[in-house]
């Protein structure tokens, strides 16, 4: 009996959704928003040689606002829940073959995460993707020399200062009267160069700073609440 | 041809390491699984043309999340080990 409803409320599924599936037919061309980021004048206005950066920044700027505010409220949660900081931990010490390896690799991945999200409207990459090897780079520094100092004001305030400045930036482009987030508020440069596409590498890299400072708050948070056992 | 054939590999590869994750008894393991899914994943990224993608999933879903698991499996089991040890000498503990 309940095998047979199931079975019923399947096929009334299939009556209602297969006119949907029927009348599908795929199309040659591009979408038609698709079209509009691709169209000469609308890549002229942007000014900027990754276009999926361009995309992501200026078109769907309010998308990566809300990405950067979950981020945000993630680190703030973790940052209630995880308050007491256990005593000194006893560690295993770390070879020294690990620890000269973690030397040469922290600057050249601090380094590679700064070019990502700096490069982000040339190369592809941007502020997420640097911010989080950026982070990377922090934990490798956790791992390979946990003793080591952690400032936890000067990440914060890095945090807050470059949000701060990201939404500063994003609201001046409205308050001149060219929109949220738009990336014409700096002289748009020349094609394909470092200083170009307007607010993008601007903005791209307060968010890459504020990624980074986000996500190493959270490691260290996590790093802070071990103890022995 | 052999875009077929590597992202076919790269598939079972994941698959395999999805299901390590999944029935593997110890959990070291199955964390380490994990973050080879996400490895292979931003190969696969790179590959289907979202380099962008696959730094972040390079980044966060084989680097970050792999390190955030083990400090929370750490920080369990000495929570386990804790009310393990109160059970024996059968007393409640004050936090």
């Amino acid at each position: 009996m309940k095998k047979l409803l199931v079975l019923f409320i399947l096929a009334a599924f299939v009556s209602v959704l297969y006119p949907l599936y029927s009348s599908f037919h795929g199309s040659t061309g591009l979408t038609e928003v698709s079209q509009f980021y691709a169209s000469k004048e609308n890549i002229e206005k942007v000014n900027s040689q990754n276009l999926v950066t361009a995309v992501v920044v200026t078109y769907r700027g309010l998308d990566t606002l809300g990405e950067v505010t979950i981020l945000f409220l993630t680190a703030a949660i973790i940052a209630f829940f995880l308050k007491k900081e256990s005593d000194k931990r006893t560690l295993r010490k770390n070879s020294e073959i690990f620890k000269t390896a973690a030397k040469l690799l922290i600057p050249i991945i601090t380094m590679l995460g700064i070019y990502i999200f700096i490069n982000g409207h040339l190369t592809p990459g941007g502020g997420f993707q640097g911010g989080a090897v950026i982070a990377s780079a922090v934990i490798l520094m956790f791992l390979a020399f946990p003793n080591m100092e952690f400032s936890h004001k000067f990440f914060e305030s890095l945090e807050s200062v470059s949000g701060l400045v990201y939404v500063g930036l994003a609201a001046f482009g409205a308050i001149l009267g060219l929109g949220f987030l738009d990336n014409a508020i700096l002289p748009l440069g020349k094609f394909g160069e470092l200083f170009s596409a307007g607010a993008i590498p601007v903005i791209y890299s307060f968010v890459g700073l504020k990624v980074g400072a986000e996500l190493s708050n959270i490691l260290h948070k996590f790093k802070s609440v071990q103890a022995d056992n | 041809m052999e875009f077929k054939i590597i992202t076919t590999l790269l598939g079972i590869l994941m698959l395999a390491m999805s299901f390590i994750a999944i029935y593997h008894k110890k959990m070291i393991v199955a964390v380490i699984a994990t973050g080879a899914v996400g490895l292979f994943a931003s190969i696969m990224y790179l590959f289907l043309a979202a380099p962008d993608v696959a730094m972040t999933e390079a980044a966060i879903g084989s680097g970050l999340s792999t390190i955030i698991f083990f400090y929370v499996l750490n920080r369990i089991r000495q929570n386990d080990k804790e009310g393990r040890e109160s059970d024996e000498i059968d007393e409640i503990p004050n936090k």
